[in-house]
């Protein structure tokens, strides 16, 4: 019997949380479908995890933990759900689009000549064909397009649909099977991993505070062996504004191209077209003047709050909540009072 | 080594963009590269010198795309070819890879392909996946560095960026990589450059010069559309001092329940 396959992602023996959304929308084209739902598992812990998608939902699963897999690879993860696909012909294979969901789905799309819907933030059936809403010119309008085939490859957007309740009632059956391929025949071999822990990762952050321009009004002192006073301002404004204001909510620290051009923070945190697309439940722009380019990639929150001096910055038309001020004075009060608030 | 690179034309990003059925209008906005391409464009022009080789830009599109092939020759890449033929969906994935493999292989000794994360018009890199498995090269996405390329032993050493830290990995060559921003400093045209690459003619291959069959199914765009018009009503928290308004502000976003 056909199935819908999920796939899970995993890290350091671990599922990555956003794959349980996966399983959701994968569970709801098996519905349409009447076909189970099978979860794939590459990697150490595979079978725990397994058992763990069984609680969100998933009705069957296949898993390999082989020592090749350990570490995500594009060539042995492809080649192993390329197989998979085609020994068992699901009716549609869906992930999330993290970096690596993004490469494996699309790489084994084309292994087995499959169409492949990516990004999606809606996704049906109809017909005999699965159709997916996506952003499209960096968020500024939305495309539709439509799949035929006999398996239908689907990656979605990160916090676009809700993860199901888990359920630890529940327990599935689960298949073993080997790597496809041994490790002499994988020309990539990991040399180093250096994880940054502690980080909170943009894509899956519910709460974002962002930092723009305004970051060089730091009213802090520059050294004198400051090579730049602006910049040092607003790196230590990240450091000591931005940052203790994220700590406290749980989130993560985005900021503006201009912020990141100008060098007051890494590339990583930029937020906008040529940076993340994020769609936090609350955006906190700070010192940020709304340019089109960035509204592209945090239009998608829920609930934007702007704290800009400048009362006429366009981030304001996308503000639920606004204050007119500096920076430098507000959002460490906020931080105060969250902190006072939330214990 | 002969270094290859795609690229496209995509509107300014300032662009209003705004959907019209099976496709969309950005008004009088100018035509720019794909953004994320002057970083491949860069480091396909630097590991081409430092290999003591040639860089080839291809598009794959209409007309409209010679704009960022003239931006590329401009900035110092040896060649730029476009692939078009009527009929060819550039919105179906497979049928994209297809071409852009038949022309990768038409180009004599290339063994790197260097493509920008995305396109920020589709919004999307599984073409430079896609275009991986179908030529059977090595694949290595969200590329911060590269590290080293040893030609004598078919190697090369990145450095990639995960959600997780940083990674890095050695592959053997040949290769499809993708870069990020901050790899380089991408370089203006020169105006020698610009004169030059506005007198180049570009020559097009067709798919049946590419021996390529367009007929591969699959996925069909229906349709564009405008986001769904957002209703916001912008309260702006007024106070007496930054404490009483972070106080308000607090009371405000417990009631939304975002804490």
């Amino acid at each position: 019997m056909s199935a819908v396959f999920v796939w899970i992602e995993t890290f350091d023996g671990q599922a990555v949380a956003s794959s349980w959304e996966a399983v959701g929308v994968a569970k709801a084209l098996a519905g349409d479908f009447g076909v189970p739902v099978t979860a794939i598992v590459m990697g150490g812990q595979a079978e725990a995890i397994a058992k763990e998608a069984g609680y969100y939902g998933a009705d069957g699963a296949i898993v390999c933990d082989d020592a090749t897999l350990a570490d995500f690879r594009l060539e042995p993860y492809a080649a192993l759900l390329s197989k998979l696909v085609s020994d068992e012909k699901p009716k549609a294979v869906v992930g999330v689009a993290t970096n690596r969901g993004r490469e494996l789905l699309a790489s084994s799309a084309t292994d087995t000549d499959s169409p492949f819907l990516s990004e999606a933030i809606e996704v049906s059936v109809s017909g005999d064909a699965v159709r997916a809403v996506r952003p499209a010119y960096a968020g500024k309008v939305l495309s539709a397009m439509s799949a035929k085939g006999d398996t239908i490859f689907v990656s979605v957007r990160g916090r676009a649909f809700p993860a199901p309740e888990r359920n630890e009632g529940k327990d599935i059956a689960i298949t073993t099977v080997d790597a496809v391929l041994a490790e002499d025949a994988i020309t990539t071999k990991i040399d180093s991993f250096a994880v940054e822990s502690g980080s909170v990762n943009l894509n899956d952050a519910a709460i974002i505070v962002s930092g723009g321009r305004g970051m060089a009004n730091n009213p802090a002192d520059a050294p004198a062996d400051a090579e730049d006073a602006a910049v040092w301002k607003a790196q230590q404004g990240f450091a000591d504004v931005i940052q203790p204001l994220a700590d406290a909510l749980g989130g993560a620290v985005g900021a503006s191209r201009a912020a990141v051009d100008a060098g007051y923070i890494d590339y990583e945190h930029q937020v906008g077209q040529t940076g993340k697309n994020v769609n936090p439940d609350l955006y906190i722009a700070c010192g940020i003047s709304g340019a089109i380019q960035h509204q592209a990639g945090m239009r998608g929150s829920k609930i934007v709050v702007a704290i800009n001096k400048d009362g006429d910055a366009p981030i304001f038309k996308l503000a639920r909540y606004g204050i007119v001020g500096d920076l430098y004075e507000v959002v460490p009060a906020l931080t105060a009072e969250l902190k006072k608030r939330l214990g | 080594m002969r270094v290859i690179t795609f690229t496209r034309s995509t509107p300014d990003t300032a662009a209003k963009v705004e959907a019209n059925g099976s496709t969309v209008n950005w008004g009088d906005a100018a035509l720019v590269v794909n953004p994320w391409d002057e970083y491949s464009l860069e480091e396909a022009i630097v590991q081409a010198k430092n290999t003591g080789g040639q860089a080839t830009v291809i598009a794959i599109g209409n007309e409209m795309h010679n704009e960022a092939l003239k931006h590329s020759l401009a900035m110092g890449v040896d060649e730029a070819v476009r692939v078009w033929d009527d009929g060819v969906d550039v919105t179906n994935g497979l049928q994209w890879a297809t071409l852009a493999a038949a022309a990768v292989g038409k180009v004599d000794d290339a063994k790197l392909v260097i493509f920008g994360k995305e396109s920020v018009d589709v919004g999307s890199d599984q073409h430079t996946y896609q275009l991986a498995r179908k030529l059977g090269w090595t694949m290595l996405s969200y590329v911060s560095k590269i590290l080293e390329i040893d030609e004598a032993n078919g190697t090369i050493k990145v450095e990639k960026v995960l959600e997780q830290g940083k990674q890095v990995l050695v592959a053997q060559l040949p290769a499809v990589i993708s870069v990020m921003k901050g790899i380089n400093e991408p370089r203006y045209p020169s105006f020698i450059g610009i004169r030059k690459a506005s007198k180049a003619s570009i020559p097009v291959w067709g798919a049946d010069e590419l021996g390529v069959s367009l007929a591969v199914g699959g996925t069909t765009l229906e349709g564009y559309e405008n986001l769904p018009a957002r209703d916001i009503t912008t309260e702006i928290i007024e106070g007496e001092s930054a404490e009483e308004k972070a106080r308000l502000l607090v009371d405000k976003l417990l009631e939304e329940k975002v804490l």
